[in-house]
């Protein structure tokens, strides 16, 4: 993920002046903005001024904070797909605190996490993987003898910009499951003060982190969020909708059983418990690590990892469609597919970012253009239907 | 002379939160303490769910091995519900365990335990023309000239001269403890840098069967990456001959850098061949069953189930799963009613009580209990697990590839097996391991194909898969040697549903606290074994011991249960 050895970006220096030092050429700057603004759904004619802005970067101080968690987000990170990109995106940043990957430890670790805090006051941009447990005055996490929430609140006090990356930080993932037994909660549950990007999913994609940094670095704003403040860039459209695997549903073809002569045909896995129809989630356009495939392209249902409460909203996970409002499990494909048709399209009026993402250039080539639904967003009786069970 | 109280917290390069205190005096360790600072209580949350899902949940306790405890779930749940997976499964899972157990001890040696030997700094003052001669009798590794060198160490020179160390602030760079010439100090950051490349890579190889990583996904009676060679949406050649690069390229890196790189470094640190040792028992349960055969069938695992007791590598004790105890003394639990020597898992109980300071705290090790890790013990003894506890065992066995690679590091290094028992030892059998599994890919990858060239395609069994063909009560286990010690998950299902569920995770044993009797667990005993403390505020010997071990502490996960009831209370951690 981080190359520091291999592009060291000098202090004072703008990210055109350190490109141009280590011999990237125009062309291949000007191919990278064009790359990175088709992540973020951006016009091509927009390039340009996405270069320019990139040009002129200075290097920023990024924090990392983890707290209640299993590391998984981190390994994502660790796997950003485009060697060349990844390399340029996360050289964007001077990574002062990761506890996974930095050298010191115990005290030295901490007072470099205190140094750039004070020296990047209000500048900083903090991402914290992990949840804050709030049960028994926040015992069941502690670093540094301190409480997560603790750190936490430090931390964002003198912070630019929020992401909670991944599931943990979003609203406490598998931890929070009923009965959450240690009271976890997301980052937004502690910080109030500031926006919080949630970068959803259990892990997010690596490149939806680094898109995100890099759409504050260059705009100076955060992406524009949908309702769980989850940038419309990579969860404005529905996995459903993107799906490799669309027409079968469409056409009434699914898998029964794992492995049957369906699944070797790669159908619809609807009927095996796919959570796709009620997932926002850029998997099946961005891909996993390198674009190699993403769960349903391997053949198993979507969890649903990208929703809030999917642990207990999702499950069983083999079942059709669980807890989802808008059909029952016993309803058929076709209900289905028409009650989705109905509440489809107030949400993609809202979002409007269905356009660029199918601008996007790794887009599954029909994949948003089989079906008679067309792409909707996230209609407000799912939403209510989450927060109901919450 | 007064001793020096010590802290490290956080301990960083390692997965989870984990507390070191230590008791220095006269530049050596005199006692020291472990705690797991992380508690999360995934094992209630299983309560009352369907079975088949408790892969993906209990995988979530740990993303960097990120596979483990999805197949121990799975294969808990197969075992309670008498299924038998198709061996074309048993091979995919054999796969992504065998390739995430390489992967994993990769990142572990160069991006976390790496640190410890290397003196990033040191290299600037490398010969890059000698660097590349020193790396091209090591191993012919295209990347070995004294060009590529020297490219690598500008770029470090300029790193360095920005003063924007990012992660690299406030290391112990110049540190009398780092021994390496500046050349060998060269190669391993410019392997560092490779591996970063390479891990990525290797990695995608679960992408193909499971969709993503980290967290594939998995199944239970098999594997849901269906095989047909003439669809594009599932296993088919082209998808093979991407999974049959995988395996080569990872098997290239591992003996043509990480192999001669850990036995060069080890070189240069021989005299950590007699510190850290520790605890010396040793505990595997095995990994890699053959296909057409299980788990449980201990005659067809690659790496064998075993004991080696008392460092007497002249005799494999046969493992009893009747013997493990855990004990809570010193954890911040409490039993009730139970015996001194602690409770049986199956009859464990999970009742927090933190009775540490209030935070911010100072230091615990005043405190009598100290941590969320319970004391697990076999046979009233702790036990150590790992990757050299898993090459003491196929050793004592009689493991034809782990005899002769164990066999190669010591004559290499000049040393006797009792150097195995180290913080040396430890590193070195990791290696060892990787070497023996990334081979092993090429014949498990060689099965598969011959199967499916035979007409067999399944990946799944379907004949339990429906609730309604279950048992009213069931209860099974699942084991596997992760990347970092024997793990075991236990399932007992009623009705449908899950009503108990357990795991005992490496971390666990190696993270010990002490316990009734006082004899400390593994992490412990090793910083009190021979171990130099130069200088109490730059901790690099004890970052080196305990990175040995490759510490995992997410799976401090036991149950939670306010009422106490032993029907829904069973302990886990790791």
């Amino acid at each position: 993920m981080y190359f520091p050895l291999t592009d060291p970006w000098e202090p004072g220096a703008t990210l055109g002046e350190h490109l141009h030092s280590r011999g990237v050429s125009r062309r291949d700057f000007l191919q990278f903005c064009g790359e990175m603004g088709a992540i973020l759904g951006l016009s091509s004619l927009l390039t340009p001024k996405l270069a320019k802005a990139l040009e002129q970067l200075q290097r920023p101080s990024v924090i990392w904070l983890s707290l209640q968690e299993c590391t998984g987000c981190t390994e994502s990170a660790l796997r950003t797909s485009h060697p060349t990109i990844g390399d340029l995106v996360l050289n964007l940043i001077s990574l002062d605190y990761q506890e996974n990957l930095q050298a010191a430890a115990g005290s030295a670790a901490e007072s470099a996490l205190q140094q750039a805090m004070k020296d990047h006051h209000g500048e900083y941009v903090l991402i914290v993987t992990g949840s804050v447990p709030l049960a028994e005055g926040g015992i069941y996490t502690t670093i540094g003898g301190r409480t997560a929430r603790d750190i936490l609140e430090e931390a964002a006090a003198g912070a630019a910009a929020v992401l909670a990356v991944g599931a943990c930080a979003h609203f406490g993932s598998v931890q929070a499951a009923a009965p959450n037994p240690t009271r976890a909660v997301g980052v937004d549950q502690i910080v109030k003060d500031k926006p919080v990007v949630n970068i959803a999913g259990c892990p997010p994609i690596a490149d939806t982190i680094t898109a995100t940094v890099v759409h504050y670095l260059t705009f100076g704003r955060l992406p524009d969020l949908d309702y769980d403040h989850r940038p419309l860039f990579a969860y404005g459209a529905r996995i459903h909708d993107q799906c490799s695997r669309r027409a079968n549903f469409d056409a009434g073809q699914f898998v029964k059983a794992f492995d049957d002569e369906a699944a070797r045909k790669a159908w619809c896995l609807y009927e095996v418990g796919c959570k796709g129809p009620a997932t926002f989630s850029p998997c099946p356009i961005f891909q996993w690590n390198g674009e190699t495939s993403w769960p349903i392209g391997a053949g198993h249902p979507c969890l649903g990892c990208t929703e809030r409460m999917f642990w207990d909203t999702m499950t069983p996970f083999y079942q059709r469609m669980p807890k989802v409002s808008g059909f029952g499990i016993e309803s058929t494909a076709d209900t289905i597919g028409a009650a989705l048709a109905v509440g489809a399209t107030a949400g993609v009026a809202a979002h409007a970012v269905v356009t660029g993402v199918n601008r996007m250039r790794h887009r599954k080539e029909g994949a948003s253009g089989s079906g008679g639904g067309g792409p909707d967003g996230g209609s407000a009786s799912h939403e209510e239907d989450r927060h109901g069970q919450d | 002379m007064a001793r020096t109280k010590v802290v490290v917290d956080p301990i960083t390069r390692i997965e989870g939160h984990l507390r070191i205190e230590v008791q220095a005096e006269n530049g050596m360790i005199a006692d020291a303490w472990a705690s797991s600072t992380q508690f999360r209580g995934i094992e209630i949350i299983m309560n009352g769910r369907d079975p088949r899902d408790a892969w993906a949940f209990t995988q979530r306790i740990c993303g960097v091995c990120t596979v483990v405890h999805a197949i121990a779930s799975c294969r808990a749940v197969e075992d309670a519900l008498d299924i038998t997976i198709p061996p074309n499964a048993t091979i995919i899972r054999n796969l992504v365990h065998g390739m995430q157990t390489v992967q994993d001890h990769v990142i572990h040696f160069y991006h976390l335990h790496a640190l410890d030997w290397v003196d990033v700094v040191s290299a600037l003052k490398a010969d890059p023309d000698r660097a590349g001669q020193i790396a091209r009798s090591l191993s012919p590794w295209p990347n070995n000239s004294g060009t590529y060198f020297k490219a690598v160490q500008e770029k470090l020179q300029k790193f360095v001269s920005s003063g924007q160390l990012g992660i690299f602030t406030n290391g112990y760079w110049g540190h009398p403890a780092y021994k390496l010439p500046p050349e060998v100090n060269l190669i391993a950051v410019a392997h560092y840098l490779e591996a970063l490349d390479w891990q990525r890579d290797v990695i995608r190889l679960h992408t193909i069967f499971g969709g993503k990583n980290p967290h594939p996904n998995f199944l239970v009676g098999g594997m849901a990456s269906a095989i047909n060679l003439d669809d594009t949406g599932t296993i088919n050649a082209e998808r093979l001959s991407d999974i049959k690069a995988l395996i080569d390229k990872a098997l290239v890196f591992v003996e043509q850098v990480y192999w001669p790189d850990l036995l060069a470094i080890a070189g240069f640190y021989k005299d950590w061949a007699s510190i850290g040792g520790g605890v010396p028992n040793y505990l595997a349960v095995g990994m890699f069953p053959a296909a057409g055969s299980d788990f449980r069938d201990i005659e067809h695992l690659y790496f064998p189930r075993g004991i080696i007791l008392d460092n007497d590598l002249t005799k494999v004790v046969p493992y009893d799963e009747q013997k493990v105890r855990e004990e809570v003394m010193h954890s911040w639990y409490e039993y009730q009613g139970a015996p001194a020597e602690g409770l049986h898992p199956y009859e464990g109980q999970t009742v927090p009580n933190y009775t540490g300071p209030k935070p911010p705290w100072t230091f615990i090790q005043d405190q009598e209990k100290y941590t969320w890790m319970k004391a697990p013990r076999y046979d009233g003894k702790p036990m150590e697990v790992g990757p050299l506890a898993r090459m003491l065992v196929a050793y004592a066995s009689g493991h034809e590839g782990v005899k002769a690679l164990v066999g190669e590091a010591l004559g290499k290094l000049q040393v006797g097996p009792a150097a195995l028992f180290s913080t040396l030892g430890r590193t070195a059998a990791r290696a060892i391991e990787t070497v023996l599994v990334a081979r092993k890919m090429e014949d498990w990858y060689d099965d598969l194909v011959g199967r499916i060239k035979n007409g067999d395609v399944a990946t799944f069994n379907d004949q339990k898969w429906d609730p309604s063909t279950w048992p009213a009560t069931a209860r099974g286990y699942g084991y596997l040697d992760a990347a970092r010690g024997a793990l075991g998950h236990w399932v007992e299902i009623q009705n449908g549903q899950i009503s108990r569920y357990q795991c005992v995770v490496p971390s666990t044993w190696n993270c010990s606290p002490r316990d009734a009797e006082g004899q400390k667990g593994p992490y412990e005993a090793s910083l009190v074994d021979n171990h130099p403390l130069v200088k109490p505020d730059q901790p690099i010997e004890i970052l080196r011991t305990i990175h040995s071990f490759d510490p995992c502490m997410a799976c401090g996960v036991h149950v939670l249960d306010a009422e106490g009831d032993l029907v829904t209370t069973v302990k886990v951690q790791g």
